[in-house]
């Protein structure tokens, strides 16, 4: 596989397509899976890691999914190619940063990925772009049983799914959405929100996961909980509430249109205009300007532009596809200033005239 | 300041954080030596962890923190320490320290869920070939290569495909 290939789309999570797309921005779900005969991975030696990555390596060759997967070794990709991948959630910011045998399997559209040797010896990935966790499941859930035809997993009929951390146990499954979420946060509504989704187990994350802040308005909603509940019990959980805040957000939108238009007008114009004249730029200053772009395209603020336009200039302006797309490493600075050309650019073919 | 154990003055102090909470052990010189936190002057750390440990977790847990895997070689407080288990089998060695973890993590301590529809290795299986498998890179780090080569045949003729 050609990683520079990647550069030139926006990655299936970003296609800005699917159910409520306005909001929704992608689904994702992931499984947490160990070979039953190894140690855990953080506990394996090198030369087991090895071995074990040789073995998944095999196997997952086999799989009868079409089109066939391609794997990566970790440790032979450069440090850009590695966060290209994280920028684009392929994997995650452990994998790219651990030591030892590891690597990654793709699919072509980016929508299925398996890690291995991250802190379980797999881990599954499905995205889907938009609201679809029902057909992220169903596509798993069916990698799952093929890979189960030719691995032995560490399984026990009382904890079900054994994983290295406590917290993954079970279903080891982890279902997310990804939401963008600019007027609920705008109008300071977001904590309420937040608040009840704690109250039921659910855990709220920014756009990279733990840790890693909310920039761009975008929030990720998750389980929490592994243990005690079926995979399709979990996933009714999280959809038990988006709707609701999909409603609140839509609603939050609308009313900021009525009461203050002018108001709201004048912060989209303002960011579209920064984004098609300044010269310098950071990534986190890009992801709040175009957040309001993207807003304005979904509520027809702004006619000239689509939304998978601004999604790829989501991704493309991150710090490791700026530099391979320029096809050299850039410092902070030179960064900054070429994301800002990069935009003018981009925007000004997409035939940008802001008003 | 008296020893916590025989009331006799306290000379020997010891001041320790465990999931941040701050402990505290004051003893005389003859109850640290009878709890073989001192030997012949010098501090015995480990037994001070575990003494420690013991009266922060409570007697159960003091049992526990003495738990090694014997499949993986890793100590339950590693576990504790790291947050990460070291093989399949560390839920069956450590289950009563899990237990109630679990269930605090997850107010649920039982599978409701996907089964895999193939082969299953019973517990004492998944044990047995980690442990195997712990031994034959102990071999290979201990360069007794026929001794490795002899495991390498066992584990291969277990069946194990991974």
């Amino acid at each position: 596989m050609n990683l520079d290939s990647l550069t030139h789309t926006s990655g299936e999570w970003l296609r800005g397509s699917g159910p409520e797309s306005d909001i929704v921005i992608s689904s994702r779900i992931r499984l947490a899976r160990n070979l039953a005969a190894f140690p855990f991975t953080n506990r394996a030696s090198t030369g087991q890691k090895a071995e074990i990555e040789a073995l998944l390596r095999e196997r997952i060759a086999k799989l009868e999914l079409e089109p066939k997967l391609s794997y990566l070794s970790i440790p032979t990709l450069s440090s850009l190619d590695r966060q290209l991948l994280v920028e684009r959630q392929l994997i995650s910011r452990e994998l790219a940063a651990a030591e030892g045998p590891r690597g990654v399997a793709l699919g072509p559209q980016e929508t299925v990925s398996i890690m291995v040797n991250e802190e379980d010896h797999l881990r599954l990935q499905v995205m889907r772009s938009g609201y679809s966790l029902d057909e992220a499941w169903q596509e798993i859930d069916r990698v799952d049983d093929l890979l189960e035809q030719r691995v032995t997993y560490a399984f026990s009929e009382e904890f079900g799914y054994l994983t290295a951390c406590p917290t993954n146990v079970g279903t080891g499954m982890r279902a997310s959405v990804m939401l963008h979420l600019p007027a609920l946060e705008y109008t300071k509504q977001i904590e309420k929100v937040f608040r009840a989704l704690q109250k039921i187990n659910l855990a709220v994350r920014g756009l990279y996961g733990e840790g890693s802040r909310a920039s761009g308005h975008f929030f990720q909603i998750s389980n929490q909980v592994t243990l005690g509940k079926s995979e399709t019990g979990i996933l009714n959980e999280i959809k038990s509430v988006i709707p609701q805040i999909i409603t609140y957000e839509r609603q939050a939108r609308q009313s900021w249109k009525r009461d203050n238009r002018q108001g709201l007008q004048d912060k989209i114009a303002r960011a579209y205009g920064t984004l098609c004249s300044a010269t310098m730029m950071t990534s986190e200053e890009t992801m709040e300007l175009l957040s309001f772009v993207r807003l304005g395209i979904n509520l027809h603020l702004i006619e000239d532009l689509t939304i998978p336009t601004v999604n790829e200039l989501f991704i493309h302006t991150q710090p490791a596809h700026l530099q391979k797309l320029k096809g050299t490493t850039l410092d902070g600075e030179e960064r900054n200033a070429v994301r800002a050309s990069y935009l003018r650019q981009r925007l000004r073919e997409a035939g940008a005239h802001p008003n | 300041m008296k020893c916590q154990f025989c009331s006799n003055p306290a000379t020997v102090h010891l001041t320790d954080i465990v999931d941040s909470h701050k402990k505290e052990l004051h003893l005389c010189q003859s109850c640290a030596e009878q709890h073989q936190l001192v030997t012949k002057q010098e501090l015995n750390l480990p037994a001070i962890l575990q003494n420690l440990i013991g009266q922060h977790l409570g007697p159960q847990t003091d049992e526990l923190a003495r738990l090694t895997c014997p499949a993986c070689g890793i100590k339950y407080m590693e576990f504790r320490a790291q947050g990460r288990l070291g093989c399949p089998h560390d839920y069956v060695v450590f289950r009563s320290g899990l237990a109630p973890l679990l269930q605090r993590i997850h107010r649920a301590n039982h599978h409701v869920g996907k089964f895999p529809q193939h082969s299953v290795l019973a517990p004492e299986q998944q044990a047995e070939l980690v442990e195997l498998r712990h031994r034959l890179q102990s071999a290979i780090d201990r360069e007794a290569y026929e001794e490795a080569a002899r495991l390498r045949d066992l584990l291969r003729r277990k069946g194990c495909h991974g």
